[in-house]
């Protein structure tokens, strides 16, 4: 090999050690670590199965959807947080919604159009009235207000679009209410506030949320938002608080049995400080299921 | 307890244990570059790689042997995704189209590990675990070995060699990384990571529909990409993936993982340069940017700014339940401070503020702590470029650890510094002045210009985590970005030994009453400032018209 010139000598040892290190790194280290794994830890490293009867029903650390074949819940469950994981929950394609905190215009679905595809257009629906609608499924669900700030009372973000966008307002657009909805405001400083016609381009306009007075939200947050994985086994203390009244009427069951169901689903933070603490769903509903 | 005493707690605990882990991590890695002893296995390594572990390289041996090892790393993990269906435990997945594999490659090779791809649905365990995973371990040792070779720059004297890149390089894999990973990734199965070989599967749920069932080598590779500061995971959703990181106090594990080296090597450099004092002012500065970055981050996103947060009420949203608001923050915090990458929580739903923190946090040029052996001598270059400026107000030739800061130095210091933001700027730049580099933003108005920007930002410092609504698997921002990557990790990888071997030529100057000291508080302060003030200088109109924009009312 000294014949050969030096760079080619320096990669050809460059090859050779990265060979020997992929032996090391990428057989011998992960196949030692499985085997291991497999050893001491046999339930956990093949995905902490659940079962019902014998089967199979899922895993204690990826969340489930409970709804019917439309979507709707099923009332007689506890309900997961809602999912950018494909169509929800769906571990193959896992996703968070990446929208950001000023996302508060939606895209109107212009009836009759069709999109590239050649389906309805659906349009685009923002993080902020995504939340808003939410809000108000899961409040009419568990009989409670749905309201929050920057929603209106119709579920979508409460949002205008004044123009012109700097200067004294001389038009205001209520951008989330296709028309023929009534706006949340009838007016904003002084002017007459519109709804609004799907497929008018808006953008010139000056973007202004309305907060509203709403105050604390009945509905808690982790319900109305999509987690980071999409595959959240948990909701919160809270939410499950919320949503034991309406699983107790649906079971027959005393309230306090399924309160006390959740309890003891619940786990708190790890060492007392790390996390928060979080009611996993499906053992839960499997846990009343089998009681 | 509420939740944001306990999200004190959970940051304090985290630095706490760091500190603890300084000198005894740092002491060891420095036995393991500075014994003299080849170990049996290692002897049978460089046996079979042909090499001679104790030829000694001067600078230009050791950084052409550096991108001899990279460049054919490339080009393996290229191949090797590519021809992913003829080889077997593909799990029948496609070959990878070529502009991703070469993203891909050159994002691990890196050590940036940005992820253009799902992994659950593009890569079987022979890519994963045989390619992405074998760079976790290699590109982190390549980092720590030009850090060494830069240390030994200052601490030898009248030398020509910097020390053998082959043996750093194998000793690190070995000694350092492969242990702790070995031992981190049992215990995170413990806590439900899982780690399997297995096919793919179902199962029928509670309501009667199907669900898929992911197997992957999860745990080994989430211990090495947190370790090595890498970042790559093996399902899309990274490290707030159940099956990556299912407790809160795993959670806590990869925080430490990620920036345990990188928090412990100033006390190598301490103990090489034979002053521990040097390493104490290096740590101090990283520790205090570390910490102030982390109050800050949780002080955006706990009080929830924004108009969406403020609807919903906490910033929830892309948040696990079980890790909540604080520890997400803490993790976001030190995932951009270090190279690395992960995420357990979605930085692009982050209030403006707080993800404006993120980019701001990459900008610094990942130094407080950095990535595995990149922080420090990304750290050991500013400290350079802070007694040149502490020597141009006192009038004095500038001097570092005895060696003389002078013209050829200075000028190589400055080079390493400008490289990131001559990629940052221009990559934003090209990709905000095309429809197809507009076309990949998800959100609009200045949060569309945060996602370029953070993505730029992040390939050039070779971070790797991503405001993830941005559509980057497109020829145009794989070819710019993989561009990016590779000029952003090997330009300042040559200019540092370059300067290293400038340095390891001179003999020591004598100490005297006119040395600038640099281990005391004063010196430390001025290093941060140094950061803060070229950072600030550099990218302050960028922020303006993202985050800042977004963010400020």
């Amino acid at each position: 090999m000294n014949h050969l010139p030096g760079w080619v000598r320096r990669h050809v040892a460059a090859l050779r050690a990265l060979l020997v290190l992929t032996v090391v790194t990428g057989v011998v280290y992960p196949l030692a670590a499985t085997g291991a794994a497999q050893a001491l830890f046999h339930e956990k490293a093949n995905g902490s199965r659940v079962q019902k009867d014998g089967k199979t029903v899922g895993s204690a650390l990826i969340g489930q959807s409970f709804t019917d074949e439309d979507g709707n819940p099923v009332r007689k469950y506890f309900q997961s947080r809602p999912s950018a994981a494909g169509d929800g929950y769906d571990p193959t394609s896992t996703s968070a919604s990446n929208l950001g905190p000023e996302d508060v215009v939606d895209t109107l679905p212009v009836p009759g159009a069709k999109d590239g595809e050649g389906n309805p257009d659906e349009g685009r629906r923002s993080l902020l009235t995504q939340v808003c609608a939410r809000s108000k499924a899961v409040g009419e669900l568990e009989g409670v207000s749905g309201a929050r700030p920057y929603c209106t009372p119709d579920g979508v973000g409460a949002v205008l679009k004044v123009f012109p966008a700097v200067g004294a307002p001389a038009r205001a657009v209520s951008v989330n209410q296709a028309c023929p909805a009534v706006p949340f405001t009838a007016t904003y400083r002084g002017v007459k506030v519109e709804c609004a016609m799907p497929g008018e381009d808006y953008g010139a306009g000056r973007t202004v949320p309305v907060r509203g007075n709403a105050t604390r939200p009945a509905v808690p947050a982790d319900a109305v938002t999509a987690s980071g994985s999409g595959l959240d086994p948990h909701i919160s203390v809270a939410y499950a608080r919320l949503q034991a009244p309406r699983v107790a009427r649906e079971r027959g069951l005393p309230l306090a049995r399924v309160t006390a169901l959740v309890e003891a689903h619940t786990t708190g933070r790890s060492l007392g400080f790390m996390g928060e603490p979080a009611v996993n769903v499906l053992e839960l509903n499997l846990a009343l299921d089998q009681s | 307890m509420g939740s944001a005493a306990a999200g004190a707690l959970f940051a304090g605990s985290l630095i706490v244990a760091l500190a603890l882990a300084y000198r005894p991590l740092g002491d060891y890695m420095h036995r393991v570059y500075t014994s003299p002893r080849h170990t049996r296995v290692e002897r049978a390594i460089y046996r079979l790689a042909g090499i001679s572990p104790d030829a000694e390289q001067r600078w230009g041996a050791y950084a052409r042997a550096v991108l001899a090892f990279s460049a054919l790393s490339i080009l393996f993990l290229y191949g090797l995704q590519r021809l992913q269906d003829r080889l077997p435990l593909s799990l029948g997945m496609r070959p990878v189209e070529p502009a991703l594999a070469w993203n891909t490659a050159v994002s691990f090779v890196t050590n940036t590990n940005w992820q253009a791809y799902s992994g659950e649905s593009t890569m079987g365990h022979l890519v994963q675990t045989g390619g992405l995973a074998v760079q976790n371990f290699v590109s982190a040792a390549v980092g720590m070995a030009v850090a060494i070779a830069l240390v030994r720059g200052f601490a030898r004297r009248k030398a020509e060699t910097l020390g053998n890149f082959w043996v750093d390089l194998v000793r690190g894999t070995l000694r350092v990384l492969l242990p702790i990973a070995f031992a981190a990734a049992i215990l995170l199965v413990a806590g439900g990571a899982i780690q399997t070989f297995a096919e793919h599967g179902t199962w029928t749920t509670l309501t009667g529909g199907e669900q898929a069932f992911t197997p992957a080598a999860a745990a080994s590779q989430e211990a090495i990409k947190d370790l090595g500061t890498n970042g790559g995971g093996v399902f899309n959703v990274n490290s707030a993936h159940p099956f990556e990181n299912p407790t809160a106090w795993t959670n806590w594990i990869e925080i430490f993982l990620l920036t345990v080296i990188a928090f412990a090597l100033p006390r190598t450099f301490g103990r090489m340069v034979g002053d521990d004092r040097q390493g104490y002012a290096i740590v101090a500065v990283m520790a205090t940017i570390f910490t102030a970055s982390l109050v800050l981050t949780n002080w955006a996103e706990l009080s929830a700014g924004g108009t969406v947060p403020q609807a919903i009420g906490a910033a929830m949203e892309g948040r696990e339940t079980r890790f909540g608001v604080s520890n997400s923050a803490v993790f976001a915090s030190a995932t951009t401070l270090t190279s690395t990458g992960a995420v357990d929580s979605f930085h692009d739903s982050y209030t403006a503020l707080g993800g404006g923190m993120l980019i701001f946090n990459m900008l610094l040029g990942e130094v407080a702590p950095g990535g595995v052996g990149a922080g420090l001598y990304g750290m050991l270059v500013l400290a350079v470029i802070t007694v040149f400026a502490a020597g141009l107000m006192v009038g004095r030739t500038p001097e570092y650890l005895g060696k003389r800061v002078g013209p050829r130095e200075i000028k190589l210091a400055s080079l390493y510094f400008l490289v990131t933001p001559v990629l940052v700027l221009t990559g934003t730049a090209l990709a905000m002045a095309t429809e197809t580099g507009r076309g990949a933003m998800l959100n609009g108005g200045p949060h569309g210009f945060s996602e370029i920007l953070y993505a730029y930002a992040s390939a050039s410092n070779n971070n790797g985590s991503a405001f993830a609504g941005v559509s980057v698997n497109t020829p145009f921002h794989n070819t710019t970005l993989g561009l990016c990557m590779a000029l952003g990790r090997f330009l300042p990888i040559v200019l540092v030994l370059a300067l290293a071997g400038s340095l390891v030529r001179q003999a020591p100057a004598p100490v005297t009453a006119g040395t600038l000291p640099t281990h005391r508080p004063q010196f430390a302060a001025m290093v941060a400032g140094v950061t803060l003030v070229l950072v600030a200088l550099t990218y302050l109109p960028a922020l303006a018209l993202g985050p800042l924009a977004e963010g400020i009312r």
